[in-house]
């Protein structure tokens, strides 16, 4: 789950179950999986869409459906949540489930990490008593050769009675290999003999019981063994599910009862009694049929196979240097955000002024009248230039390098590190993998918060995410700092200053997390921290190329795109607001001097605020308006690069104060609408959602006047 | 017979034996899931910065789990 269209905001609503076919003819295949196995990287090259990739366990938390074709079939693909089991004991889990499960797709893919074959094998087993249209996907096997680690996938088919395929996702060949399976399979060219786990005697008594009744009963529409087993087992959730499927008859049938309680009976006399004792018996069964399964297909030629990621797990996560590498790898991606932003901004900045006196000068010529030039040469177009101009550089710089951490694997390494501090505040290390997404955009970030289990957890991550900058808003932070504390000369040691404040802009939100999330779990969200298993991933080397033009063209010019639709209403309104008056003052004195008390009070003033609230659909225009806002009252006219900004700020009586006061409330204020939007949908409240800005708004205002006021007595000392 | 310790006794670089899980409820399956059964090796390969959660290999997967859910899960050492 990452920033594209499809995940940001409003559209990323569960697709749920709704399969849209193109044709009827289309089969409609699920792409099930361990958590990252490269799932998402299939299902893209197969289908061609963008679903964002990264590597860390649990991005994908929603279905998502694509198209592809081959030259006998169109299929349907729907990329299901990775799960390690079909048990439901998550949200993602239950997705998946039930879309193998009711969803009825044509054939099931499970993919596979080949470079751990044995534990993936949990989940094909599973996934196999329930279908009998299976294939095997042993994905990412450029990796296993890399680590030497030889797989005999002939002798794996085989024994599981199911074909399997060797891939490389990133390379499109091995996957045609897939798709040619995969037309056999759904056209039952190649009959199935499916491998099916033998359970320890007492269980297999038992289903043997059950098994006729529920085959009648179920009229055939599920597999009568695995229901079997699931009745047995009393899986709270599925029952729900099956009663919504099967109708609630069906397991009011006196028949089928009594059947389970047969069945219940044999168990006993075996010594089953309690719940646990059950479940445990059909994992272990099923674990140790996967372990015998591989004996002879895996074999490691090295068993030194995994020391480079155990050398790079001591440099990024021991006692001494996690924490100092962490801070490190964070301040280098701003330093180099903001340098290799400086340049191209300027020139953005000249070339996008030197268009709008070419547009004046058209207005001019055709002599419009001189509103008409206010409003889309002064409003519009100057409010989209300096959108541009300030954003599109620091993003294009920022979303590159923070996928190439992403994909290498470095994201669940900050998860495992902090989970200490998190544990502290009763919550839970995953919340870091959540804050990393913030740093993107926190409405993703939001979403990316159902991969933690525990629902008061969840709701603490998601309350905090905004403390995180989200990308709109390290702009604001990054010009405010080079203005004003840097000096805009540039060179190589001011820019590592600037990234040195905004690290330390960033941890002060990161503490101010650890804050509000101890100070909720004492109150309102009170309880203990619950359990916690975290998958490291094996480090893998990222596609610098893709990474580069991916991150560039799905989230930088998406992102700028969403800017500039909300900026250019923003630029109207706001010179509307400039150049209307009422008793002589303008509408946008009016706002602003209403406001400026209380600004005041916080070290703002009531254009800085008036800002902040304007800018609530996006903060990518706050900036700008404060421009804007400022230009109109007519100081300056002519603007086109940070010293001039700066020397704009200043003759509004900008200081050093007004500078820290302005990014300390750009850090902590109301989250943004799309992002209130997908809290609202996510926690299904209004209440919730309403605390979500209640909270980083009261931080903000009780940060920014108590600064201000130990601010200014230190300055008149 | 060995004698039985809690997993969070194991010092990075040990390995052990699954003998038995006392983790109940979700932490149990869970557990279960990921091949943790009677007779899995386990080793211990990092403990984060500040001592917890602690990282084991299990079955070819790095897996980061905290001190008191290690307490519920029994191991001899191998």
């Amino acid at each position: 789950m990452g920033l594209t269209n499809h995940s940001v905001g409003i559209k990323a609503v569960d697709s749920g179950l709704v399969i849209k076919k193109r044709t009827p003819d289309d089969r409609v295949v699920a792409l099930a999986g361990n958590p990252n196995v490269g799932k998402s990287t299939v299902f893209n090259h197969l289908t061609g869409m963008k679903q964002h990739t990264g590597n860390w366990p649990g991005k994908t938390v929603t279905n998502a459906q694509g198209y592809c074709e081959t030259k006998d079939q169109t299929y349907v693909m729907v990329d299901i949540p990775g799960t390690y089991s079909l048990m439901a004991h998550s949200a993602e889990e239950e997705v998946a489930r039930n879309f193998i499960c009711f969803g009825k797709p044509d054939a099931v893919v499970v993919v596979c990490d080949a470079t751990c074959l044995e534990r993936n094998l949990n989940l094909v087993l599973q996934t196999m008593e329930l279908s009998d249209r299976v294939v095997v996907c042993a994905n990412l096997m450029d990796e296993a050769k890399r680590k030497k680690i030889r797989l005999n996938l002939p002798l794996l088919s085989k024994r599981l009675g199911v074909p399997v395929v060797g891939t490389t996702a990133r390379k499109k060949k091995t996957l045609d290999a897939l798709m040619e399976t995969l037309d056999s399979v759904v056209t039952d060219r190649k009959p199935q003999s499916p491998y099916l786990v033998q359970y320890p005697t007492c269980i297999e008594h038992a289903i043997s019981l059950l098994e006729p009744v529920v085959k009648e009963k179920s009229g055939g529409k599920l597999n009568s063994r695995w229901l079997s087993l699931k009745l047995l087992d009393q899986d709270e959730s599925l029952i729900r599910e099956i009663n919504s499927y099967l109708g609630e008859d069906f397991l009011q049938d006196r028949e089928l009862q009594e059947a389970i309680q047969h069945g219940k009976e044999k168990l006993a006399q075996y010594g089953v009694t309690g719940e646990d004792q059950l479940k445990d018996l059909i994992v272990s069964a099923l674990v140790q049929s996967a372990q015998s399964l591989c004996q002879g297909v895996t074999v490691y030629a090295d068993r030194q196979y995994a020391k480079t990621d155990r050398t790079l797990d001591k440099i990024l996560t021991s006692k001494a240097t996690g924490y100092p590498v962490m801070l490190a790898l964070l301040a280098g991606v701003f330093w180099l955000t903001i340098t290799g932003a400086n340049y191209p901004s300027q020139l953005l900045a000249d070339g996008l002024f030197w268009i709008q006196d070419r547009l004046t000068e058209l207005f001019l010529y055709l002599h419009a009248p001189a509103w008409l030039h206010g409003a889309l040469v002064l409003g519009v177009y100057r409010v989209l230039a300096w959108v541009v101009s300030v954003m599109l550089p620091p993003m294009a710089i920022f979303f590159p390098l923070f996928t190439l951490l992403e994909d290498a694997g470095y994201l669940p390494r900050v998860a495992y590190n902090l989970d200490r501090p998190f544990k502290r505040c009763c919550a839970c290390g995953k919340q870091a993998l959540c804050m990393c997404m913030g740093f993107g955009c926190n409405a993703a970030g939001i979403i990316g918060c159902r991969i933690i289990d525990s629902p008061r957890e969840r709701l603490l991550a998601i309350l905090t995410n905004n403390f995180v900058p989200c990308n709109g808003r390290f702009p604001t932070l990054i010009a405010i700092i080079t203005m004003f504390f840097v000096g805009t000369a540039g060179g190589a040691g001011s820019s590592l200053l600037s990234a040195l404040l905004l690290t330390a802009v960033i941890v002060l939100g990161v503490l101010i997390t650890f804050g509000i999330t101890k100070l909720l779990s004492q109150t309102l969200l009170k309880g203990m921290p619950s359990s916690f298993t975290l998958e490291l991933p094996p480090y893998r080397k990222p596609q610098v190329g893709k990474v580069i033009v991916r991150s560039i063209f799905d989230r930088t010019l998406f992102v700028l795109g969403r800017a500039v639709v909300v900026a250019a209403p923003a630029g109207l309104a706001i010179w509307l607001m400039a150049n209307v008056s009422v008793n002589g003052v303008s509408i946008l004195n009016h706002c602003a001097s209403f406001l400026d008390p209380f600004a005041r009070l916080m070290g703002l003033d009531g254009v800085i605020l008036m800002a902040f609230i304007l800018g609530c659909p996006a903060n990518e225009i706050v900036i700008p308006i404060i421009i804007m806002t400022y230009l109109a009252q007519g100081s300056i006219l002519e603007l086109d690069s940070l010293a001039q900004m700066k020397t704009l700020f200043v003759e509004n009586g900008w200081t050093w104060i007004t500078a820290v006061s302005t990014m300390l409330f750009s850090l902590n204020h109301w989250p943004c609408s799309t992002t209130l939007l997908t809290i609202r949908k996510e926690t299904g409240s209004w209440k919730w959602t309403a605390l979500a800005a209640v909270i980083p708004t009261v931080v903000g205002i009780v940060i920014c006047i108590a600064f201000t006021a130990a601010a200014r007595l230190i300055v008149s000392f | 017979m060995k004698k039985l310790i809690s997993l969070d006794k194991i010092a990075p670089g040990q390995c052990a034996v699954v003998d038995n899980l006392q983790s109940t409820g979700s932490m149990r399956r869970r557990l279960l899931d990921i091949g943790l059964i009677r007779d899995t090796k386990v080793e211990c390969i990092g403990r984060s910065p500040s001592g917890d959660p602690s990282a084991f290999l299990i079955r070819g997967a790095v897996i980061a789990i905290r001190s008191e859910d290690c307490k519920k899960i029994l191991v001899s050492l191998a």
